[in-house]
């Protein structure tokens, strides 16, 4: 239920916690510094900086995120720059800058939060590991280059961000970099995103030339104001499609490569390579919802010329925004249905945040900046979790991940079964309880009042995949009976205790984004939200929850009667594949996208490159290798007339060659002072013929 | 309208020292023998201050600065004519620094130091001279001049192929030249005159294509394919880039760094100071297929950087790919006037392109000598390795040295927050808008190069170690100390372009004044 809109006094200068906003990426870059100056062995000393470091950029991302929720509850909608010239050129300026609004203050509190856990986790998962001071100097590097992506106004800033944070997470993946595979998958994540990137660059220099700014809000001249949007939506490319549709259609490639949208997914489970806590913070909870943040930022271009947005309600949609939704909409379902054919824990993990990131996209597509940013904080925090608890399953049964060899660990690892378990169930959405449900549900009904239905009915079946997979998951590692080989142990606090606070929050999460109380709509829209029972009880909505509530329970429903309690040995194949072999083989390999793109586009640049490199030497380096033949022929000519008929005599020459080496060893040597003789001589004739042409 | 290169005049002849100073020093470092080293550093170093100090003196307002002007031989129009601007003193500062990289870079000259350090200074003076003189005679004169030293250099230090590497070079090198020269010829006979400046405005207000044309007939177009062709073989332009990966790769690694650092720059000046001013007209006429031209050379080089399998040959044809963005940037800013792309955004385009163009050459010279430095110090390590499968998790046994190459890597691949992306980003923002197609295709280019960057670190860097590197040596004290101050500019100047853009600007907006297309 969406309240009247109330006119909020825009707040526009930069208040003293504005000021010193880039503080907040700015130390953890400088600690990442610091670190990987510090010497291998000064663990204590790595991790204290790091830790030290966010949690004073989460000091201040709080006290800012209270100078916006304070001016929220006295009607001032907060949006406040700071800009600065980074370049001259011309007579035009490159501006880069950072901005204070309410999407900004809840993405940088939640980046440092679920940062901090999971710094805090490492500790403990890392202990052991030989380059630990590396890995927390990656670490802090990645969360300033996140936090910048966060607090950018500038288009190019935040792409500058971006590229860090895709350095970062290239690190990170291929950390144990003596492993081939990592080394491998840590290439194709970044080459992957730059595939969208390179079109991200294009919508950025696109935007740059046809607005003259890339600040995001800049008292009215920004790229995303009235006047610059207007001036976009006022040309057409092609098929009726506007320069705002098309620009907005080439930043979401490089949100879709960064977030894993079809069809540039291909790299997200792969980058499992990396430690576990990468997983959760890089992975699953922050990076990859940098793609969905991106969308966000510049919704108004996306949005440009949409019909009518009323009260925060959108009822209607753009050419961009239809791409945006379709796209997320597709993501959804199809990674969904290959994570229900996987056996590594964390690759289930990975396909559902793919799953997961679709939603996001889809709801951004949808319902607007609110709906997709809601899922995107959700999701952060149980998302988190789960790779957390994967994370501490993997440590307690001694670095297996295979799901079929595990089994009752409810038993073993009580706390991280409890915890898991609450991540699973806000994942799948199980209902009133869990935050997931929430997000999941503001999805559905935007998707729901939308003028088609087709993405509708995917994301619904998606959340029964969604359910259905989970409860496998959950079945195969934490129900039945043991089947790896060391016994399992649980892990200690240091990694416990971020799971009891993150399951705390994949729960609490949920009440500031009820129908009866959307404070976090409202908040972000710049609305005052009263909290009111009947939000529930409007007829419509009520019948979608209870919808999307059984859609849950069918799929947990399925999982149970599949595979719960039964413990199959790790030989045995799976119950769907015994009932469809050929749909399960597909499945589990990945539906042969990556043997897809291998026979493709890795083909096409292997090809190519040959080829490349044949023109060089054959075609070009051929060229020229005939003309010097033909030099050196004549050079030879020359040298045959210079000995038969000027010298004359060829006893001479036998002479010659009796005591000065061979004619060919001459020629070879002789060959530079004969072409430059040859090119004095062309010089000649040519000057020659000038002179005497231009005195006619 | 004050013309293109007049400017103020210097009350003390610093260009001409800065010229003179390396011959000096080559002449010392001849008969040092095993202190030439050290006199090279020496020089070197000078040059770098005498360079810096040319370009904090600049005029503010980007016309010439440092002028000197002497009557040389007025009978044939030649005078002692040098002069810099922001363009000019960049490369100065470029050239110093390069030569520094270089010298500290060839550690162990065994066969003939004194020789050797000898012709690296030489090489030097050829590149300042080159870079300040604003008489054709006198820049043609330096021009060849470098090319003799870097042929000796390469044919007696070089490789085992060094013999055809060193003669392709040179000829294919002095075949350009040749053009050129004959395209300046014909321009004197008609006009009487070969200072660039008085050319230049002759380009401007149409009299020299008037006379040109009185005299010889319409051979304008021709005389700037001439001039063009003398400058494509230097860049390289594809597909007159074929000597450059042999010569590159025979050439020893120290003078590969001059090689793609500051020599491969003497070409895109050129192109700037001499082709653009002169035959703005003629190269607008040929803007598209020069276009194409320079698209094939982005996309073409990252690809054949992609199929080779020694080092030094993938940066080589890395190195075609980069300067590939400049020669984009160049082509496409020169706009026909009058023409369809022309539009009220065309200046702002222009410079941001031209900008770019000149922080590419800068940058691209910075972190392409340290590229070939970090190789030198693969091959001092390995006895002369450097095939892409001859190594493997080196990052193991060096971990700094894998770190602070990765940087100069990650430069070269575009990082932004290094230096080698505010170029390519100013190149493409200006591009794009005066020929979005070329901009489309050439992000390709982008996205080649890294993948065969990520490559070289995948095969170099990752995976196991082989048994045989385990004791590979890390970087020791004192080339972390002579490598700093590189990889310190490449984070620098990614961070703040303005410390150079400063100075460009200026010289840009009065170039893009001037310049008649």
């Amino acid at each position: 239920m969406i309240e009247q809109a109330v006119p909020f006094t825009p707040q526009l200068t930069a208040s003293p916690i504005a000021e010193i906003l880039w503080l907040i990426p700015a130390v953890p870059m400088v600690a990442a510094g610091v670190i990987a100056l510090l010497k291998q062995p000064r663990r204590t000393a790595a991790a204290t900086l790091a830790i030290g470091s966010l949690g004073f950029s989460l000091l201040l991302s709080l006290v800012a995120f209270g100078h916006v929720l304070a001016g929220w509850s006295n009607q001032v909608a907060v949006r406040e720059t700071v800009n600065f010239t980074w370049i001259q050129v011309g007579a035009s300026t490159v501006d880069l800058g950072w901005v204070l609004d309410p999407l900004s203050a809840v993405m940088m509190v939640m980046v440092c939060f679920v940062g901090l856990l999971i710094f805090i986790y490492s500790t403990g998962y890392m202990a052991h590991d030989e380059n630990f001071t590396r890995f927390f100097c990656f670490l802090a590097l990645f969360a300033g280059a996140m936090l910048g992506v966060v607090i950018a106004n500038s288009l190019l800033l935040l792409f500058m961000c971006w590229e860090l944070v895709g350095l970062t997470s290239y690190l990170l993946i291929g950390f144990w970099y003596q492993k081939p595979s990592a080394a491998a998958a840590a290439k194709k994540a970044f080459l992957t995103t730059r595939v969208g990137d390179i079109f991200f660059l294009l919508g950025i220099v696109w935007l740059f030339n046809d607005t003259g700014t890339l600040l995001f809000y800049d008292h009215g001249a920004g790229s995303m104001e009235g006047f610059a949007l207007a001036g976009l939506l006022s040309h057409h490319v092609a098929l009726g499609l506007t320069v705002a549709g098309a620009i907005g259609l080439l930043i979401f490639a490089g949100a879709a490569g960064k977030s894993g949208q079809l069809p540039l997914h291909v790299w997200l489970p792969d980058a499992m390579e990396g430690p576990t806590p990468v997983s959760a913070l890089i992975h699953a909870a922050t990076m990859v919802a940098a793609g969905v943040y991106l969308i966000a930022r510049v919704y108004p271009l996306m949005s440009a010329g949409m019909p009518l947005i009323r009260a925060g309600a959108v009822t209607g949609t753009t050419a961009a925004l239809a791409v945006v939704t379709w796209i997320g909409a597709a993501t959804a379902v199809f990674a969904a249905l290959i994570a229900i054919a996987q056996n590594d824990i964390k690759r289930i993990l990975a396909y559902s945040t793919v799953s997961q990131l679709g939603y996001m996209m889809a709801g951004l597509g949808l319902g607007g900046v609110a709906v997709g940013m809601f899922h995107l904080i959700t999701h952060a925090f149980f998302k988190a979790l789960l790779f957390l608890g994967a994370g501490s399953v993997i440590h307690g049964c001694c670095d297996e991940q295979d799901i079929r060899r595990m089994g009752g660990l409810k038993v073993d690892m009580p706390l991280t079964f409890i915890t898991y378990a609450i991540g699973m169930l806000a994942l799948c959405g199980f209902p009133l309880v869990f935050s997931g449900f929430w997000s999941k549900d503001g999805i559905l009904e935007a998707a729901h009042s939308g003028a088609i239905q087709g993405p509708f009915y995917l994301l619904v079946f998606g959340a029964l995949l969604t359910a259905f997979y989970m409860t496998r998951q959950v079945s195969y590692v934490f129900f039945g009976y043991w089947r790896g080989h060391h016994p399992a142990h649980e892990s200690p606090g240091v990694m416990t205790v971020p799971l009891a606070i993150l399951a705390f929050f994949a729960i609490a999460l949920g009440a500031i984004g009820t129908p009866a109380w959307p404070w976090f709509r409202a908040f972000l829209d710049g609305r005052s939200a009263a909290f009111n029972w009947h939000g529930f009880a409007e007829p419509g909505l009520a019948l979608l929850m209870l919808t999307s509530s059984l859609v849950v329970f069918l799929g947990i429903g399925l999982g149970i009667w599949l595979y719960g309690g039964k413990s199959p040995s790790p030989e045995e194949p799976d119950v769907l594949e015994k009932a469809t072999p050929w749909l399960w083989a597909g499945l589990r390999d990945r539906l042969y996208v990556d043997e897809f793109y291998g026979a493709t586009v890795i083909a096409f640049y292997g090809w190519w490159a040959r080829a490349a490199d044949w023109l060089d030497r054959w075609i070009w380096g051929g060229i020229v290798a005939a003309v010097a033949g033909f030099f050196g022929l004549w050079a030879k000519f020359n040298r045959l007339l210079d000995m038969h008929f000027v010298d004359g005599g060829f006893d001479k020459t036998c002479e010659e060659i009796a005591t000065g080496g061979g004619l060919l060893a001459r020629v070879q040597g002789g060959r530079v002072q004969i072409y430059l003789r040859i090119l004095a001589i062309a010089v000649v004739v040519l000057a020659a013929i000038l002179f005497w042409s231009s005195r006619a | 309208m004050n013309g293109l290169m007049t400017g103020a005049e210097a009350g003390f002849p610093i260009l001409t020292l800065l010229t003179a100073l390396p011959v000096a020093g080559a002449v010392i470092a001849l008969f040092s023998g095993r202190h030439a080293r050290g006199v090279a550093l020496f020089t070197a170093l000078i040059s770098l201050v005498l360079a810096l100090v040319v370009w904090t003196r600049l005029p503010a307002d980007g016309t010439m600065g440092m002028v000197e002007l002497h009557t040389w031989a007025p009978s044939i129009g030649v005078e002692y004519h040098l002069g810099v601007d922001g363009l000019g003193a960049l490369m100065l500062v470029l050239s110093a620094i390069v030569t520094l990289m270089s010298v500290d870079a060839a550690h162990r000259v065994h066969h003939q130091p004194g020789l050797y350090y000898a012709l690296v200074l030489l090489l030097q003076s050829g590149l300042f001279g080159s870079f300040t003189a604003l008489n054709f005679f006198h820049w043609f004169l330096f021009w060849e001049l470098s090319l003799i030293p870097a042929f000796f250099l390469i044919k007696l230090w070089g490789g085992p192929k060094r013999g055809p590497a060193a003669t392709q070079f040179f000829v294919y090198t002095m075949a350009g030249s040749v053009a050129l020269l004959l395209a300046f010829l014909a321009v004197f006979l008609s006009t009487g005159s070969m200072d660039f400046g008085q050319l230049a405005d002759m380009a401007a207000n149409g009299t020299l294509a008037q006379k040109v044309t009185a005299h010889l007939g319409a051979v304008m177009p021709w005389l700037a394919i001439g001039v063009l062709a003398g400058f494509a073989v230097k860049v390289p332009l594809m597909p007159f880039h074929t000597w450059l990966p042999n010569a590159y790769a025979e050439a020893p690694s120290p003078v590969t760094m001059l090689l793609t650092g500051a020599m491969s720059k003497m070409g895109v000046y050129g192109l700037l100071r001499i082709a653009l001013p002169i035959f703005g007209p003629q190269i607008a006429a040929m803007r598209t297929p020069l276009l194409v031209l320079a698209v094939v050379t982005v996309v073409m080089g990252a690809w054949a950087a992609a199929a080779q399998k020694d080092l030094k040959r993938v940066f080589a044809y890395s190195s075609v790919n980069h300067l590939g963005y400049c020669l984009l940037g160049i082509f496409a800013l020169a706009v026909p006037a009058g023409g369809a792309a022309a539009s009220t955004s065309l200046g702002a385009s222009q410079a941001a392109a031209l900008n770019g163009v000149i922080l590419q050459m800068f940058n691209h010279g910075i972190t392409a000598a340290a590229l070939f430095w970090f190789i030198a110090m693969i091959q001092m390590r390995t006895g002369g390795l450097r095939g892409l499968n001859d190594f493997g998790g080196l990052r193991k046994p060096a971990p700094v040295f894998a770190g602070l190459m990765g940087i100069a890597l990650f430069s070269s691949l575009g990082l932004p927050g290094l230096n080698g992306f505010v170029g390519e980003f100013l190149i493409f923002r200006g591009v794009f808008p005066l020929s979005w197609i070329s901009a489309t295709v050439s992000v390709l280019g982008l996205l080649v190069t890294a993948a065969v960057i990520l490559t070289v670190i995948q095969k170099v860097f990752a995976g196991p170690v082989p048994e045989r590197w385990i004791q590979f040596p890390d970087l020791h004290a004192s080339e972390r100390m002579a490598l700093a101050p590189a990889i310190g500019l490449m984070l620098l100047l990614g961070l703040v372009p303005q410390l150079i853009v400063d100075t460009v600007n200026p010289t840009v907006v009065n170039l893009l004044a001037h310049w008649r297309f």
